[in-house]
């Protein structure tokens, strides 16, 4: 009698534990160490609630990953929370009624107040409906430089693209490559970007990527950025490495005068020991205009039918945006915050430059919250091309370039 | 055959005989009929339209209903069947898939990709492939140890077949590489970083895995000779040669047949050796369409361009198989 009585007591306790603690998958493509370091934050944070983060990395990148995490909620196997970044890449997944509607807790916890830019936001809305929770902001404005590669070419380290570019003699002269690029479609095209918007300007950007403009796209502005383009893949013509940490790597070594790539770049020199300022030097906007695009990462909940999980998902959501959180996340990740009203005194030199951009206001959004992947990925398979392909003349990439902007959704 | 088949126009319907066998066969048939032909109708059929991330719904049921009807069809009753113009949604395009299609420099590249590895890898396995049984055939020692370690390759997987080769053919840890450390300084090597060779690189790895089961068939049709046929050819003073060329090769028909389209059907699907080897690279100078139809239904979300995409490829198999089938199949019937 008595052991049965144990036994039930045992079964309601293991009942009880079983549905205090609510399991919920999250699926992202953060494999790398100062990502995993990063994610880790928020399972810490969410394991901390009494429920159990299920971490479902998916190693590759993200044009591994949301194949997989999209073929799982279309074909009815939803997880509980995943990854995408900025943008619309989730749109029509929201619009076939897949993904959860937050809008009463950003309502309840005031996120229009607290996200800044509000752009992020936007991306996250669909027909008045929040449908999202952005977690950080990446920018890609930024060139990398090797203080090291240029004290060995004898010449002082460029301010500006236009020193860059004129230092780039002195430095193959040494044999170091002036430029390192990856061969991989979204360095290139992401590059090209950076141009743009240094050297044309936010308004000439916009018109481009916001208004699908095709005659600017043809014009004379973005002309200039075709040139400038037409010197990087002269200055890169050497660096035939394919994955960007492997460019990265190189100007880290001193094998390459520059890289220009998002502040994510900024993990590998932190992973090798590097001092900002010191070791290497950052400049956003190429030193020539100052701006920086507010692309980044967001996390979307499907739909599931399990109440109580649902219920972890908002929880979840709302641990994901709070101060702490937020803070302790982006400071391994190397990630600005989106919220404007947290303190990240931790951040490094380059970080603190990107917050006071972003703190001024001058930011710009992402491509992908502006273009279908659809038309991006036309525009990936442009540049690759013209970056490789020394017969394609500025010009004639410039044509095909003003076609794909002319026809892009 | 002819005479006995006229003959036979009392015997009972073709279809009814072997009954039972064909009742056995009925889920495999819808199977195939569901898989195959469903599938593939699919396909066509959604690649006229504008389908993003998920396919559009062709018809919209609630749309035909929405249609205000006109008064005298309501008052009589009467039924129409024409389909009304509300019922096919927007979201069919026409052609536009295919004209995008055909006008974007990576397809354009990717079909003439498949075309030159296409040719060079059936003329090569063939070749390769039939040499080498015959050399297997010629009674030497060890025969079983020589065939499984040609066959050996095709036991890897086309990914790890491209990664082998990819180090292989890196300039820096590969065979230019361990050429230059012989002492031949200026020796150069490096068809993954070429794009006007590129995909020869990629033909080099494709040779090397499949023509070890080419051997085999070979060797197959080889061993089904009658040698009785080679007594005669020896008796008549025929060189070996000629006898290859003008009474064996003739002889192993069926065998060349079955060998040509496995290795056809190899070439149309190629993908992951190219994903291993160079990722497309450089640029796009090595780009396949199975490639362009997988990154343009996943990573591109539009389905649309890539059921344009793959069924073009299915025209391509078809253009190819059936005037051959008809050739095959159709011609003895009749004869």
């Amino acid at each position: 009698m008595k052991k049965l009585a144990t036994l039930t007591a045992a079964a309601a306790l293991l009942g009880a534990s079983a549905a205090q603690a609510v399991e919920l998958e999250v699926t992202h493509w953060w494999t790398s160490g100062g990502e995993a370091a990063a994610v880790a934050e928020f399972a810490k944070a969410f394991d901390a609630t009494g429920n159990k983060w299920v971490d479902g990395a998916i190693a590759g990148s993200g044009g591994v990953a949301r194949p997989i995490m999209i073929s799982r909620i279309t074909g009815g196997d939803p997880m509980g929370a995943t990854q995408f970044n900025h943008g619309r890449q989730a749109e029509e997944l929201v619009e076939a009624g897949l993904m959860r509607d937050l809008t009463d807790i950003a309502t309840a916890e005031g996120w229009k107040d607290v996200v800044h830019p509000s752009s992020l936001l936007d991306s996250c809305t669909l027909d008045g409906k929040i449908y999202c929770v952005p977690v950080n902001i990446h920018s890609w404005q930024w060139i990398w430089l090797s203080n090291a590669a240029y004290a060995e070419a004898g010449v002082a380290v460029p301010t500006n693209w236009d020193e860059f570019v004129a230092a780039a003699p002195a430095l193959e002269a040494k044999g170091i490559i002036p430029l390192a690029m990856g061969q991989q479609s979204w360095q290139t095209s992401g590059a090209f970007n950076v141009l743009m918007v240094a050297l044309a300007g936010k308004d000439v950007f916009m018109q481009v990527y916001g208004d699908h403009d095709a005659d600017v796209a043809a014009g004379a502005d973005v002309a200039r950025v075709f040139e400038a383009a037409d010197d990087a893949r002269a200055m890169s013509a050497k660096s035939t490495v394919q994955d960007w940490n492997q460019a990265t790597n190189l100007v880290i070594t001193g094998k390459a005068g520059g890289q220009i790539m998002g502040d994510w770049a900024q993990g590998e020199f932190q992973v090798a020991g590097q001092v900002a300022g010191e070791d290497y030097t950052c400049l956003p906007g190429l030193g020539v205009n100052e701006i920086i695009s507010t692309g980044g990462d967001a996390f979307y909940f499907p739909v599931l039918s399990d109440a109580e999980k649902s219920e972890a998902q908002g929880l979840l959501a709302s641990l994901m945006l709070s101060p702490e959180v937020q803070v302790n996340f982006n400071l391994k990740k190397g990630s600005l915050p989106v919220r404007g009203d947290v303190d990240l005194a931790a951040a490094n030199d380059c970080m603190k430059k990107g917050l006071a951009i972003l703190a001024d206001g001058n930011v710009i959004p992402d491509p992908n919250q502006l273009m279908s992947p659809d038309s991006l990925g036309q525009i990936n398979d442009l540049f690759v091309e013209f970056f490789n392909d020394t017969s394609i003349t500025a010009a004639d990439a410039q044509a095909r370039f003003a076609g794909i902007v002319g026809s892009a959704d | 055959m002819g005479l006995h088949d006229m003959a036979g126009t009392k015997r009972p319907n073709r279809l009814f005989r072997n009954l039972n066998a064909k009742i056995a066969a009925i889920p495999m048939i819808l199977t195939a009929l569901v898989v195959f032909v469903g599938g593939s109708l699919w396909t066509v059929l959604y690649s006229f339209t504008g389908s993003k991330l998920l396919p559009k719904k062709l018809f919209q049921w609630d749309e035909l209903f929405a249609i205000p009807m006109p008064e005298w069809l309501v008052s009589d009753g009467a039924l129409n069947f024409d389909i009304p113009v509300g019922f096919v949604r927007r979201s069919y395009v026409g052609l536009d898939q295919y004209e995008r299609l055909w006008s974007t420099n990576r397809w354009v590249i990717s079909i003439e990709n498949l075309f030159i590895y296409g040719i060079a890898t059936l003329t090569f396995s063939l070749v390769i492939g039939f040499l080498l049984a015959v050399l297997l055939d010629q009674k030497i020692r060890f025969e079983n140890t020589f065939r499984t370690i040609l066959l050996y390759p095709f036991a890897l997987s086309f990914i790890v077949t491209g990664l082998v080769w990819q180090w292989i053919l890196n300039p820096e840890f590969g065979i230019q590489n361990m050429v230059r450390g012989l002492g031949f300084e200026n020796f150069v090597f490096d068809p993954l970083y070429n794009p006007d060779i590129v995909i020869f690189g990629i033909l080099i790895a494709g040779l090397w895995q499949g023509t070890g089961l080419i051997m085999c068939l070979m060797l197959a049709g080889l061993r089904g000779i009658d040698q009785e046929i080679w007594k005669a050819a020896r008796i008549d003073g025929i060189p070996t040669w000629k006898t290859y060329i003008f009474i064996v090769i003739p002889m192993m028909r069926p065998v060349f047949i079955t060998t040509l389209v496995i290795i056809a059907s190899g070439i149309v699907r190629v993908y992951d050796l190219v994903v291993a080897q160079t990722g497309g690279g450089p640029g796009i100078a090595s780009e396949v369409p199975a490639k362009y139809v997988y990154d343009y239904m996943f990573q591109n979300q539009n389905l649309g361009q890539g059921f344009a995409a793959s069924t073009m490829m299915l025209l391509t198999v078809a253009v190819v198989v059936v005037p051959w089938a008809y050739l095959e199949f159709g011609g003895k019937r009749r004869g």
